[in-house]
């Protein structure tokens, strides 16, 4: 259908994506046995035309396997690029994660995209550059070390060559060296910049921007009407009256999985109430019980239990020692996305072109293929943003419901938006957990043994989380399912569940245990920071109620016990910017608490000092946050603040409103109105300090601040109140109660 | 199906819809602007906000029955790449937002507020913003957007 081509080109023309119509060369086989191992996402995407092109129009184009999922990563990328290569930014396009034409990067997750896309393109661009630079030598028959370059134009007295001259002999069909040395930082001209966001331009005028904004010719309109319950069975459905809507253009029924499409799309928002109202589902209570009960119940059902890591044996404590503990929970919390998920498909001769706002499209292609019944070669996935994400929200199980749909569409396209309750709804939450606490004090009021103890469901059930089983959604409903099958907990030093349970802290005796929670009543997975959010919470927390046994302040208390330098750059660059005063108390309405976290132990230091205020009636006002980070090598600092910021204000939504309701049966959090986020008069003052490392490589920050921002705002309860809060989110009725 | 003719961005467009068919999708698919969002269908997150006769209103539960003879202006209508409103160019200066797909219901509420109170506090802003969900956290951006905006439109009317 050339129409629909000259639309998709119009909008991805309109979008700043750009077409490319070479594909993607694989990785050389003949090279396995003498691989070397290369840098960052290199190692896995060898070929250099994989990730650069050289074009003779003056244009170059970048590949990467990660995607812009509002954090800024395809601007970042191509500062990179621009500066590894000696061109201006402006002459940059890029091209984003399309299992047709990008390198497979995985998921665009973890605060890993600078580190893996941004340090493969680092390498690659510089080995092209230095081949282009050796091309113009031997055409000019100048030593290499006589040529300089500015903005692709190579500069050797007198005649000047530029790469657009070279693209067309320029050969990158070949596996990447990583031999050629990046640029050290004092070369550096767009790297360390805050260049504005290139998908901002069109996000402010109306530009075709979101999967949302996908327009194609005989397009038709979705909408899936999901069980009202987990694990409902569909009995029966008036599918007929349905069909007989105004501009019904299929009603889709495989088992539980109910959709339909029309030619409208308040038609088919119509037709899915129409099935909703007429539907039969039977139910059974499966749920476990809400409230402070589902701690207790958590603990009691099976559990996969391992030791996450075991320094000197916990009881073998000589000398005389004071042990004191506490225990900490969190919810299950929503990611909350503003725009519900949404995913465009067309199913012709045999084939899936879906394009998504998933994190992965290359996991989501074999996860699809799975669901849908046929080769991974018949489906085909292209990243197009939608709304913010924050971890693993609807979008690929969305994408399964187009595509499922787009079978009885006769090779229409299909554009499926999720209601705003299938979104809150169907959500795989960040999961409930429980982190119990034990820390020993020696005479001299140091902590000499530490033990953290999870209680927690998996949180990744991602496309391909196990090879077993696939993990759309709409494959689970269908009359002739594609299960999914139990995920592992990642292993440390990153951890899933456990992620950042394991202190940076030097202590003597370490027993970090884990109770993975396999069975999934409530459907959980990756929400940002996975573990690390609750994890910190409970760490830090209990720092300080050590540090309030130990009569230390929290701050000192904290440096006492951290050998790593740029942990303790961090920290004390958040008290200084602060003003933290030394053992200062609050006065009983207001307070001020620290937090210190490296993200996995891995990504970017961050520490949080927070103020706060609480009232009588048990509400806490985050007043200020202040941050001091260290990311290494910062590629675009207006970049990482607003990471940062942002992180700060989600985490403390999380942490004083965000909780998911249901009953023994049905999830009840459905709409806004069930699940209050923070609005413009709770967001608190939130400044950031940044340390740049630019010798170092650089460390992700989007998942930085939700940690340490927690653990400040409870240390900050703690400090006004005296009184400590230890089950989140910390509502009025909760602080009252706390406070009687 | 009954047809109506709207105002949008001051061009008259007749389009042929049920009577309670939500502005919202008349804006996005008959007429294929983008800028304003499904957000929830429920009036509670703002990323729908459009104006009708210069007020902001919730398009996902404005029906298009209820807008004959009334104006209607979206994201689209207040300016474009080569001609910023001053609201648009702010919000790039400050660079105010993450995701971007609350930005055009922000930018619609907060240009209602500038058009009645064009000097507004801190606190106007943020009343004035309340009703606009942000999830990715970019609250103070977007006040700092709105006061820079509010500055320039004085400087441009002067």
């Amino acid at each position: 259908m050339i129409p629909a081509q000259l639309n998709r080109r119009k909008f991805l023309k309109q979008s700043g994506i750009v077409i490319a119509t070479f594909s993607l060369a694989g990785p050389v086989a003949i090279a396995q046995q003498t691989r070397t191992t290369l840098p960052g996402g290199l190692n896995n995407n060898r070929m250099l035309d994989g990730w650069i092109r050289i074009n003779a129009n003056g244009k170059v184009t970048i590949h990467t396997g990660k995607c812009e999922i509002g954090q800024g990563i395809l601007t970042a990328l191509a500062q990179i690029a621009a500066d590894e290569l000696d061109v201006a930014y402006e002459r940059i396009d890029m091209v984003s994660a399309d299992t047709a034409r990008t390198p497979d990067e995985g998921m665009t997750a973890g605060s890993l995209s600078v580190e893996g896309s941004g340090t493969a393109l680092r390498f690659a661009c510089a080995e092209a550059r230095g081949m282009l630079l050796a091309a113009a030598a031997q055409r000019l028959n100048v030593a290499v070390d006589k040529l300089s370059v500015t903005d692709g134009a190579i500069s050797a007295s007198p005649v000047r060559l530029t790469y657009w001259d070279l693209a067309n002999d320029l050969n990158l069909k070949r596996e990447a060296t990583a031999t050629t040395k990046p640029k050290p930082p004092e070369q550096h001209k767009v790297i360390g910049k805050s260049v504005p966001r290139r998908d901002f331009p069109a996000k402010v005028t109306g530009g075709a921007a979101y999967v949302q904004d996908i327009r194609l010719p005989a397009m038709v309109f979705g909408r899936v009407v999901r069980p009202p319950s987990y694990r409902a069975q569909l009995v029966s459905v008036d599918e007929a009256a349905a069909k007989m809507l105004p501009g019904v253009v299929t009603v889709m029924r495989d088992g539980n999985f109910l959709a339909v499409a029309a030619e409208r799309e308040e038609q088919a928002i119509k037709a899915a109430a129409a099935l909703r109202a007429s539907a039969k589902w039977s139910e059974t209570p499966d749920l476990p019980p809400s409230g402070p009960a589902l701690f207790e119940h958590l603990k009691k059902v099976p559990s996969r239990d391992s030791v996450i890591k075991a320094v000197v044996p916990f009881a073998s404590g000589g000398g005389k020692v004071t042990t004191i503990e506490a225990e900490y929970t969190r919810p299950f919390q929503a990611h909350a996305s503003i725009g519900p998920s949404c995913a465009v498909a067309q199913f012709k001769d045999g084939k899936y072109q879906v394009w998504t706002h998933s994190q992965g499209v290359f996991p989501l292609r074999t996860d699809l293929a799975k669901a849908l019944k046929t080769p991974i070669a018949n489906v085909t996935c292209t990243h197009v943003e939608g709304s913010g994400c924050y971890g693993h929200n609807g979008a690929d199980d969305v994408a399964c419901d187009a595509a499922l749909l787009a079978r009885s569409t006769h090779g229409r396209p299909v554009k499926l938006q999720w209601m705003r309750d299938d979104e809150f709804a169907w959500d795989p939450y960040g999961s409930a957990m429980i982190m119990k606490m034990q820390a020993q004090l020696d005479e001299s009021k140091n902590i000499v043994g530490w033990q953290h103890e999870i209680w927690s469901h998996p949180h990744s059930t991602r496309p391909t989380s196990n090879p077993a089983g696939s993990f759309v959604l709409g494959g689970w409903h269908l009359a002739n399912p594609a299960p999914p099958a139990t995920p592992n907990n990642s292993p440390q030093p990153s951890g899933a569940a456990d992620r950042n349970a394991v202190p940076l802290y030097d202590f003597l005796r370490q027993n970090i245990l884990l109770h993975y929670l396999t069975d999934m009543p409530v459907r959980t997975s990756a929400l940002r920071t996975l573990g690390a959010y609750a994890n910190v919470f409970a760490l830090e927390s209990f720092m300080d109620e050590t540090a309030l046994a130990a009569g230390v302040d929290p701050v000192e208390f904290r440096l006492r016990h951290m050998k790593n330098p740029r942990a303790r750059a961090v920290i004390e660059l958040a008290a200084q910017k602060a003003g933290w005063q030394t053992n200062a108390k609050g006065n009983g309405t207001s307070g001020r608490g620290f937090a210190f976290a490296q993200y996995k132990n891995l990504a970017a230091y961050c520490a949080v000092v927070a103020d706060v205020t609480v009232d009588r009636s048990g509400v806490v006002k985050v007043t200020r946050a202040i941050a001091a980070v260290d990311a290494g090598l910062i590629v675009n600092p207006d970049g990482v603040i607003n990471q940062i910021e942002g992180g700060i204000i989600q985490s403390a939504s999380w942490t004083l409103k965000e909780q998911v309701k249901f009953d023994r049966q049905r999830i009840t959090t459905r709409s806004w109105a069930d699940y209050p986020i923070f609005t413009f008069n709770d967001v608190p003052a939130v400044e950031v300090h940044l340390i740049n490392m630019p010798n170092e490589r650089p460390l992700g920050t989007g998942e930085g601040s939700q940690g340490p921002a927690v653990a400040a705002i409870a240390n900050a309860i703690a400090n006004a109140t005296g009184k400590r809060a230890r089950d989140l989110p910390f509502t009025p009725d909760k602080i009252r109660a706390l406070l009687a | 199906m009954p047809e109506y003719t709207l105002r949008v961005n001051g061009a008259s467009r007749t389009v042929r819809t049920d009577a309670d068919t939500p502005l919202l999708y008349v804006l996005r698919n008959d007429l294929e602007l983008n800028g304003p969002k499904f957000g929830c269908g429920l009036a509670q997150c703002g990323a729908c906000t459009v104006h009708i006769d210069g007020r902001a209103a919730r398009s996902c539960v404005t029906p298009v029955s209820a807008l004959a003879g009334k104006a209607v202006t979206t994201l689209e209508g207040i300016g474009a790449l080569d001609k910023l409103h001053p609201l648009q160019k702010a919000f790039l200066d400050e660079q105010a937002a993450q995701c971007g797909y609350c930005t055009s219901g922000m930018i619609m509420s907060a240009k209602a507020l500038l058009d009645s109170k064009p000097n507004p506090s801190v606190a106007d802003i943020k009343n004035a913003l309340a009703g606009n969900l942000c999830r990715c956290g970019t609250h103070n951006r977007i006040v700092r957007a709105v006061q820079r905006a509010a500055v320039t439109a004085k400087a441009g009317a002067a």
